[in-house]
């Protein structure tokens, strides 16, 4: 990496531009880096004009899907077997940047302050929403990276068409004037995990409101409530491990056991 | 790569020469995925991680061999195969290459 690429590289991270760096590991010109955009052209050469840019089209594909690989090509970015048979190959390793991840909380609690404590840690961008103006302040969720005094519809109407599979909406209001709108943004949207607090009780109660508000069976298994994994979590902070492993275990699509009670590979 | 940044940055405004060692690829159970990765500068200093604390010392080694001899970008893997065991493994049992390169 140099110092054309590198200044770009920390700019686009920090701005939570999607880029993928593009290195040659092995090859002719091992070192030689360049930076993928979608919305600029690339920036840098692998060494070869049309290893560039060939490597630079895989490049947008693997940051499009958010994945991190290692690819081969021949030296003049020839990619069928044929091709490669003859040549030595270069290989070319591909790092995605996506942008972090983004978790919207409803509700300005103490379970919020300590989930998005938790979720900070994990490397989510946080938006904190609640309709009633003395309960979302800045002073009570220094952590979160946007506060709205809001209610679900305006924060749906803002961030509801960017979330996707890797993002999490968490409903901690217990308020069902609050949750079912709440929910009912978070369905239509594509968001990966919908969690909603409460106890057994009120989300039989919700289920009732849901269902008379029009909600589809379909749309309501995609509701995680009561929200969290059963670890037997009781302060607020233990809740949002639970919250947060459960995220994790839906994502990764693992039934959440001890890995001293299973067998098979961890990763 | 996000959080080494800042670090970065301070070693790049104070002119020191450093080393940037990223997983590229684990065979076999790792503990970090492709795209973890550290830094090294010219003094010593580290940020980041790329295994579990298992080969981090020998990058370190590595690293500050490179700056000394001036060496290009290259991969360098740690873990255990079938015939050779290597100074350095992970714990897991995996195999780990890490590409090493300057930062010019």
């Amino acid at each position: 990496m140099n110092n054309v690429v590198y200044p770009e590289l920390a700019r686009r991270i920090r701005a939570n531009e999607p880029t993928a760096l593009v290195v040659v590991i092995d090859g002719p010109h091992t070192g030689a880096t360049m930076l993928v955009s979608p919305d600029h052209p690339a920036l840098g050469t692998l060494g070869d004009d049309e290893l560039t840019r060939v490597a630079a089209r895989d490049a947008l594909g693997e940051l499009e899907a958010g994945r991190t690989s290692t690819r081969n090509y021949g030296p003049r970015g020839q990619i069928t077997p044929e091709d490669l048979a003859d040549s030595p190959a270069v290989r070319v390793f591909i790092e995605s940047f996506a942008p972090p991840p983004h978790m919207m909380i409803f509700g300005a609690v103490d379970f919020t302050s300590a989930l998005a404590r938790v979720a900070k840690v994990l490397g989510y961008r946080i938006t904190v929403c609640d309709a009633r103006t003395v309960f979302a302040t800045r002073r009570r969720f220094p952590m979160a990276d946007d506060i709205m005094v809001a209610w679900p519809d305006e924060a749906f109407t803002k961030h509801g068409a960017s979330l996707g599979a890797s993002d999490a909406v968490c409903i901690l209001t217990h308020d069902p004037k609050f949750d079912v709108p709440a929910i009912q943004g978070a369905l239509r949207s594509s968001v990966g995990y919908i969690g909603v607090m409460g106890s057994r009780k009120t989300h039989a109660k919700r289920l009732e409101r849901l269902v008379e508000v029009g909600v589809s069976p379909v749309d309501l298994a995609r509701v995680m409530s009561p929200i969290g994994l059963d670890i037997g979590a009781r302060t607020p902070e233990e809740t949002a491990i639970s919250i947060c492993a459960e995220i994790i275990a839906r994502r990764t699509g693992r039934a959440a056991q001890s890995l001293s009670a299973t067998t098979g590979a961890i990763h | 790569m996000r959080e080494l940044l800042d670090d970065l940055d301070r070693w790049r405004n104070a002119g020191k020469r450093c080393v940037i060692g990223r997983v590229v690829g684990i065979d076999g159970s790792g503990p970090r995925d492709p795209g973890a990765a550290m830094a090294v500068n010219e003094d010593g200093e580290v940020v980041g991680s790329v295994s579990g604390g298992c080969v981090e010392g020998a990058v370190v080694a590595e690293a500050l061999e490179m700056l000394r001899e001036q060496s290009a970008a290259k991969v360098v893997t740690f873990g255990y195969s079938d015939d050779e065991a290597f100074a350095v493994g992970l714990t897991c049992g995996g195999t780990i290459h890490l590409f090493l390169q300057e930062l010019s």
